[in-house]
């Protein structure tokens, strides 16, 4: 339990979260600060490419076994089957109307990547290891739960699902960056990454530091602009959902006989909520859900939850399941 | 000089259907439109800004197009299925161009 602390306390203590916090208090407390556009574009993508290189690289020195096909089968089963427990715990805890509940759940069912980052960077920083074909993995999560939202929102209307839109959500620019980025690592493997080594691992930290600053400026803007729009059910559900995706992720996880860091890491694919890839799907599919609910409820309430608070509780789970 | 006659529409849309609605205006038939970016603004879903949002669905753009006063009716039919159940702003007014044969 110590160790538990111990292991809060740095996560809470270390530059990345702490610059998070920065930017949330900023925006709470209504400051001028502003994250440029094509700055946090430009860092999204030097992240993306990153951690996608880095996988590829990491899976050419450890080998390809078997673990990585049933890994990512089991992890479009969780991007699936999440939202379907959303959804029913939403009509438990909220007055969502089902188009809502459905968009919400479809979240939840699909990734966060910055979390995913910041779990890579606590494995990093603890020194542990994780199969580096997790990324392949977090790219696979991101589409399946649309699916399954879209159904549910079919039995009670209408949805504007075609081809095209299907093209949009498989080859968005943050799926075809980092399965681009793992190819890449995965053909020049070790080689490559002493060519290009200093632009993909020194900054990377500082670089992702930044990056949550503007998550949380963006986060803490979304919080104020929310006000009324967010009830006790639905910043509940922000934080109990998270935990049930991360003890599924754990027991999926264990089925596999992933790593320590695999664990955490399926763990935190199936925790967090996406804002990026579903939102502007639903956008298209599902005009008639809200995205004020949406967008706080995954940006807002569970995105700094699973960072600063979800992470350690997660490793310590982890550890605890692997023997790690 | 001479000028003649046209109407101005100018359409406020969520990103994400950005692609669709240029679509819609080719079918129409419409020669040719600018896409401007909206910076921010405010409306019934509260304040919002695109330096405070991130990935496509939290922006919005401005496209604009200019065509003779007969073809309106077609363009509107077109970009109205497509646009009423999003969150946007269709304005139309009258305009004068120069060169009447470009519209």
């Amino acid at each position: 339990m110590d160790n538990f602390f111990a292991l809060a306390l740095d996560n809470l203590a270390s530059p990345l979260i702490l610059a998070f916090i920065l930017g949330l208090g900023a925006a709470l407390a209504r400051s001028d600060l502003t994250f440029p556009e094509a700055a946090a574009k430009a860092l999204s993508i030097y992240l993306l490419f990153a951690i996608g290189f880095k996988g590829g690289v990491s899976v050419t020195e450890h080998g390809v076994d078997a673990g990585l096909l049933l890994t990512l089968l089991i992890g479009v089963a969780l991007s699936a089957l999440i939202p379907f427990i959303a959804f029913g715990l939403l009509q438990i805890m909220t007055r969502l109307d089902r188009t809502n509940a459905a968009a919400v759940a479809a979240h939840y069912g699909s990734i966060s990547i910055v979390t995913f980052v910041a779990g890579t960077s606590v494995l990093e920083s603890q020194g542990i290891a994780a199969e580096g074909y997790m990324v392949a993995v977090a790219a696979a999560m991101e589409a399946p739960a649309i699916l399954s939202a879209l159904w549910l929102v079919s039995r009670n209307g209408s949805t504007r699902m075609d081809a095209r839109l299907w093209r949009e959500i498989l080859l968005n620019g943050s799926i075809v960056l980092l399965v681009g980025a793992f190819v890449i690592g995965l053909i020049t493997g070790p080689d490559g990454m002493s060519e290009i080594e200093g632009l993909m691992s020194a900054p990377f930290k500082g670089a992702l530091c930044l990056f949550l600053l503007d998550m949380g400026l963006i986060a803490g803007r979304g919080l104020r602009q929310s006000r009324g729009l967010l009830t006790f059910g639905l910043v509940a559900f922000g934080v109990i959902m998270p935990m049930i995706g991360a003890v599924l992720g754990a027991g999926a996880a264990l089925l596999l006989g992933l790593s320590t860091g695999g664990t955490l890491l399926l763990m935190v694919l199936s925790a967090s909520a996406s804002y990026i890839a579903v939102p502007a799907a639903m956008r298209v599919a599902v005009p008639e859900a809200d995205p004020g609910i949406y967008l706080t409820m995954s940006l807002g309430v569970t995105f700094p939850f699973n960072l600063t608070l979800g992470l350690p509780v997660y490793l310590a789970i982890a550890k605890l399941i692997t023997g790690g | 000089m001479e000028t003649h006659q046209a109407k101005r529409v100018a359409i406020i849309i969520e990103k994400p259907v950005r692609g669709r609605l240029t679509d819609a205006l080719d079918e129409a038939g419409v020669t040719g439109y600018s896409i401007l970016p909206v910076i921010g603004g405010s409306g019934r879903s509260g304040k919002w800004s695109s330096d405070e949002s991130i990935g496509l669905a939290g922006g919005m753009v401005q496209v604009i197009c200019i065509v003779r006063p007969e073809r309106i009716q077609d363009l509107l039919d077109n970009v109205f299925r497509l646009v009423e159940r999003h969150i946007g702003v269709i304005t139309i007014s009258d305009c004068e161009v120069v060169r009447a044969e470009r519209f």
